[in-house]
């Protein structure tokens, strides 16, 4: 399976994600840069964290601009499982891929802290390996993490069960419904605020985002015994 | 014309317009005699800049010499962007400290993060990807509103700029004192990994090769900021705000990201970045240390905003700027790789061989000067020296054990000291974790980041107890590198160099000027006995306010090697039932202590003493158990004494307490900082071969229970609940700001 | 030349926690009489004449871009600048 690696001027959790994907689950990982116009031949497409275009006007408003995200609205389309991370997610979220909106965190202040993560919904594509409410550790480092969404949104959101993740025990940003993680309605597109990327090494301190990551290579192997 | 309005040669020197710029009569003289006529405004300010404090080291450079800085693994000593120290398999790591008090005092966000950015390009202009930052800061007691902003401000400003650009802030200090009310200090550290072949310089070798500059636009900001850090603080100083400089992180990743790649590229002869006095120091340094000249046209310097002179662009300090030296034909290279970034390289001039720095405006000749005159010819000073009263008063005093009647109150009091307290509220705001090799995170005695695709990892850490120094600047000295290494080894690694960050008052009065060089031999003696050369470093001196100066403040940044990462080591307690010894013998020695200061409210009389011998072998002993596979936890005493450690190793760890038998005077067997002292805790089967490899005595054990029970001569003193300390340790700061 | 100015600020149903942090600082100084602070974004933009409507011009920017409509509302003032 080959993951792209989005590069957006100023993301840095690239190397992270890269690394996830490569070392620890042993699958084939690229960078592309923001202004690649193709993105054939990638079977996954990570959108990593940072500062991309240095968070100025709004997290994620200049990125959702560049070429290369006209593949990935395509690749989103297409159905190929589509991940992104802290920034990544804002971005997501610029692009109208996902619903809402993120506003600064409630305490005004950037956070950087493990926080424990409800697993709301483990049939996606995404977090099939995870138990139904199963509870881990993720980190959390951003300053505008605390998502948002009208009423209306909200509903649907529930209805269809995009609620991926939420925040347990305490929520550091603020979130509606202490959400930190939602996919589209047809399952494809994930965006959450803590980095599964960073919990893949007992070294670093925990690898609980390991199964996020072999629950898409499990999904796609799945899907590809079918066709082959 | 703007030009005309600037005073002629002649009105410089018969209005003495020199002297607002901070050049002394003799040095215009001198001046004056190296041109062989009057200098011009812009010469005048180029001269000014690159002779003040923060560029020469004049009033320091007697007190620098002091310092060995050589060694088997030293790759770079002072005198680059940063200092480089082989860590074996062709790779090196790259690590400067650097001040930005003054800066930080005026505007704290951007101060802080400016700060933070000119020590990253220090390293990345190397050739070396930062890996990791560190600070060391320094407030006044978080009482007023004043130093309340200060401190949320720098903080703000540190993560700011770090997080942006994506590099992890793994740890530092922070101390509080009154003394740093008005004059804060904000040091920071930045360090990288290169392989040996990448290594740059910033020397401009080749005559007619291309003078390059890429990255930022050059605007007004920032001129004279050199000269303002090597000014007393004042209450008009707030007024000179138009000298603080204002941080763009993102487009330092970009170039940062460019010039890594650039330096992979054999058309780049050097590099440097522009950091105090911007283009002029970069340009003088680069040439005279290749012993050549740089003729650069300013027409070509990209600017940001109109009409602005060459005084104003030579002095200008704009941040996220380089200048680089191409070989002639390949300029193109250089320009398509930066432009990938979104970032521009130009031409701006030529390495020339007369040895001068020659600049250009409109086609005119607007100022000449000998490279080496700017640079390393800059005039030295000795200054008058002088032990300071106190010190013999301090000295004569009788040793006296501060009285103490409920240990556990003063257990408690001491946790809530805000240099003893967590930190917690501080690295909470720093990303630690970014570029996921952060092994040791903030909150134990060194950070440890691993190096990837290897066995490797780097310790590293930042110290300095300025109220030992300020008693004792010799012995503090001492103690501020010997505490900087039992953090590394504490951790796991070998120390392997320092850089140090010499935060001092105003050098003109000789007590200042004292304790410089005191502090200087004592630190040199400690770089020795731990074979931890000084490899960079910055100098910090007028640090005072309306007349009063800080305590002497040398920080210490050191970096170690951690030969396997398997000997990664901290210091919190791992299992119930693991014996607990110390290591090192306790002494009634309060002097600076914290117990001190929060029983009399202020310090007195000696410092505690060290012996260098005795502290360099009980570091190798634990080393050597470390790496024998012997020691579960390992940190050492330092303020507040035993006690303080010990609820340390216990509030970290997974919900285990402690039962420790302790001899000798209650108050100092919990609260003494005599130096060279450990806890350590080792698993049951390696009690043996742990006692016949160290000197250390047993006294207690890890228990199941969250509690903390410590007896002095048989009699108990103190039993705590682990929650109870931790919501003291973990409260204090948070509550003290709101 | 058309000088535009653009003002951006939360949706009055959109928590404000800056303008929050704000307000509680201003009373804390002493100025009781404050009610409500809302934070938002001004911009300056300078648009060369063209043959589009400049107020759909700037609409369309603000939507796209300069403002989030999820959460942000907009504004902006236009002023004609002779050239000189």
């Amino acid at each position: 399976m080959k993951f792209a690696v989005i590069v957006f001027p100023g993301s840095n959790c690239d190397v992270d994600m890269y690394h996830a994907a490569k070392d620890e689950l042993g699958e084939d990982a690229e960078y592309v840069w923001h202004d690649e116009t193709s993105l054939d031949g990638y079977d996954a497409i990570l959108l990593p964290g940072g500062f991309s275009f240095g968070d100025y006007l709004r997290t994620g408003a200049i990125a959702r601009f560049s070429p290369v995200m006209s593949e990935v609205i395509k690749a989103a389309k297409a159905g190929k499982p589509v991940l992104g991370v802290c920034n990544g997610f804002q971005v997501l979220l610029e692009a109208g891929l996902l619903p809402g909106a993120m506003r600064r965190n409630e305490s005004l202040k950037f956070i950087c802290r493990p926080v424990g993560l409800k697993v709301e919904n483990n049939n996606t594509m995404f977090s099939s390996a995870y138990e139904q409410g199963e509870v881990i550790q993720i980190p959390v480092a951003h300053g505008e993490g605390n998502y948002y969404c009208d009423e209306e949104t909200m509903a649907s959101l529930k209805q269809n069960n995009q609620i991926v993740f939420t925040y347990h025990g305490t929520n550091p940003n603020g979130s509606i419904e202490d959400i930190a993680g939602i996919v589209n309605e047809q399952g494809n597109v994930l965006g959450m605020m803590p980095h599964p990327e960073r919990a893949v090494d007992t070294l670093l301190g925990g690898a609980d985002g390991l199964k996020l990551f072999k629950s898409i290579v499990k999904q796609w192997r799945e899907s590809h015994a079918v066709k082959a | 014309m703007r030009l005309k309005l600037e005073p002629s040669p002649e009105q410089i020197k018969t209005e003495k317009i020199y002297q607002q710029m901070g050049v002394s009569d003799e040095e215009f003289a001198r001046i004056e005699e190296i041109l062989g006529r009057l200098p011009n405004y812009t010469e005048i300010g180029v001269f000014s800049v690159m002779w003040s404090e923060h560029c020469s080291y004049k009033n320091s450079k007697p007190v620098l010499k002091k310092f060995p800085v050589t060694g088997d693994r030293v790759l770079q000593g002072p005198g680059e962007g940063a200092g480089i120290v082989d860590i074996g398999d062709e790779q090196a790591v790259v690590f400067k400290i650097e001040s930005h008090n003054h800066p930080s005092a005026i505007e704290p966000y951007q101060g802080a993060a400016t700060g933070v950015g000119g020590i990253i390009r220090d390293v990345f202009s190397m050739g070396a990807r930062p890996i990791a930052l560190l600070n060391s800061l320094r407030f006044g007691e978080l009482q007023s509103a004043r130093g309340k902003y200060l401190f949320e401000e720098v903080v703000a400003g540190i993560a700011g700029y770090g997080n942006c650009i994506g590099i992890p802030t793994v740890g530092g200090e922070v101390q509080f004192d009154p003394c740093y009310e008005g004059n804060p200090l904000v040091n920071a550290m930045c360090v990288g990994i290169i392989d040996h072949k990448d290594i740059k310089k910033g020397q401009a070798h080749g005559v007619g090769n291309t003078v390059m500059y890429a990255g930022a636009k050059t605007g007004r900001d920032g001129i004279h900021g050199a000269t303002f850090a090597s000014e007393e603080l004042t209450e008009q100083s707030e007024e000179k705000r138009p000298a603080v400089q204002v941080g763009d992180p993102f487009m330092e990743k970009l170039l940062l990201e460019a010039c890594l790649e650039v330096v992979q590229n054999d058309a780049l002869v050097g590099i440097q970045d522009m950091g105090a006095a911007g283009l002029t120091s970069s340009a003088a340094e680069m040439a005279s240390k290749a012993g050549s000249g740089i003729e650069m046209n300013l027409d070509l310097v990209p600017q940001r905003e109109t009409g602005m002179t060459p005084y104003e662009m030579m002095l200008s300090e704009s941040q996220e700027r380089m200048l680089m030296v191409v070989q002639k034909g390949r300029e193109q290279e250089i320009v398509d790789l930066f432009e990938k970034y979104g970032l521009e390289a130009v031409a701006v001039g030529h390495v020339t061989d007369d040895k001068m720095l020659r600049l250009i405006h409109q086609g005119e000749v607007v100022a000449e000067m000998p490279a080496d005159a700017l640079a390393e010819d800059a005039p030295v000073y000795y200054k008058e020296s002088r032990e300071p009263e106190y010190f013999r008063e301090y000295q004569e005093m009788k040793p006296e054990t501060p009285a103490v009647d409920n240990f556990e109150e003063t257990l408690l009091q001491l946790l809530e000291q805000p240099t003893v307290a967590s930190k917690e509220w501080i690295y909470d705001q720093y990303d630690y974790m970014v570029r996921t090799n952060t092994v040791v995170a903030p909150g134990s005695d060194a950070a440890v980041v691993r190096i990837r695709g290897t066995e490797k990892a780097l310790a590293m850490t930042t110290d300095c107890n300025s109220r030992y120094i300020y008693l004792d600047p010799e012995t503090g000295g001492k103690i501020a590198v010997a505490e900087a290494a039992r953090n590394i080894v504490c951790s796991g690694g070998e120390p392997l160099a320092i850089t140090d960050c010499l935060n001092f008052g105003n050098p003109e009065k000789p007590e200042i000027f004292w304790q410089l060089e005191k502090a200087a031999d004592g630190m040199s003696a400690a770089c020795r006995a731990f074979n931890s050369p000084v490899i960079s470093g910055n100098v910090s001196l007028y640090n005072e306010t309306n007349g009063t100066a800080i305590y002497p403040t040398p920080v210490i940044g050191m970096v170690g090697l951690v030969q396997h990462i398997d000997h990664t080591t901290t210091q919190q307690f791992k299992e119930s039932g693991d014996l607990i010894y110390l290591l090192g013998e306790t002494k009634e020695e309060f002097g600076g202590s914290e117990l001190q200061k929060l029983v009399y409210g202020k310090i007195f009389g000696k410092a505690p003493a060290i012996d260098l011998e005795v502290e360099s072998k009980r570091q190798n002993q634990i080393l050597d158990a470390i790496r024998a596979g012997l020691v579960s936890s390992a940190h050492d005493i330092a303020e507040g004494g035993t006690g303080i450690a010990l609820a340390e190793s216990v509030i970290g760890s997974d919900g285990l307490g402690a039962d420790v038998e302790l001899e000798g005077e209650a108050a100092a067997a919990l609260f003494s900082e005599s130096q060279s002292r450990f806890i350590l805790s080792v698993k049951p089967e390696h009690q043996a071969a742990f006692e016949a490899a160290t000197d250390a005595v047993l006294i207690g054990k890890v228990t199941d229970a969250p509690v903390l029970r410590i007896s002095v001569e048989g009699k108990k003193v103190v039993e705590l609940a682990a929650d109870r300390m931790k919501n003291a340790w973990k409260g204090a700061i948070p509550c003290l700001l709101n | 030349m058309y000088k535009v100015k653009v003002y951006v600020t939360l949706r009055e149903s959109v928590l404000d926690p800056q303008g929050t942090a704000v307000k509680k600082s201003l009373k804390t100084m002493g100025y009781g009489a404050v009610e409500d602070v809302r934070i938002g974004k001004y911009m300056e933009l300078s648009l060369e004449k063209t043959d589009r409507d400049v107020h759909e011009t700037v609409k369309e920017m603000c939507e796209r871009l300069l403002s989030n409509p999820v959460i942000e509302d907009y504004r902006y003032e236009i002023e004609e600048c002779v050239a000189q």
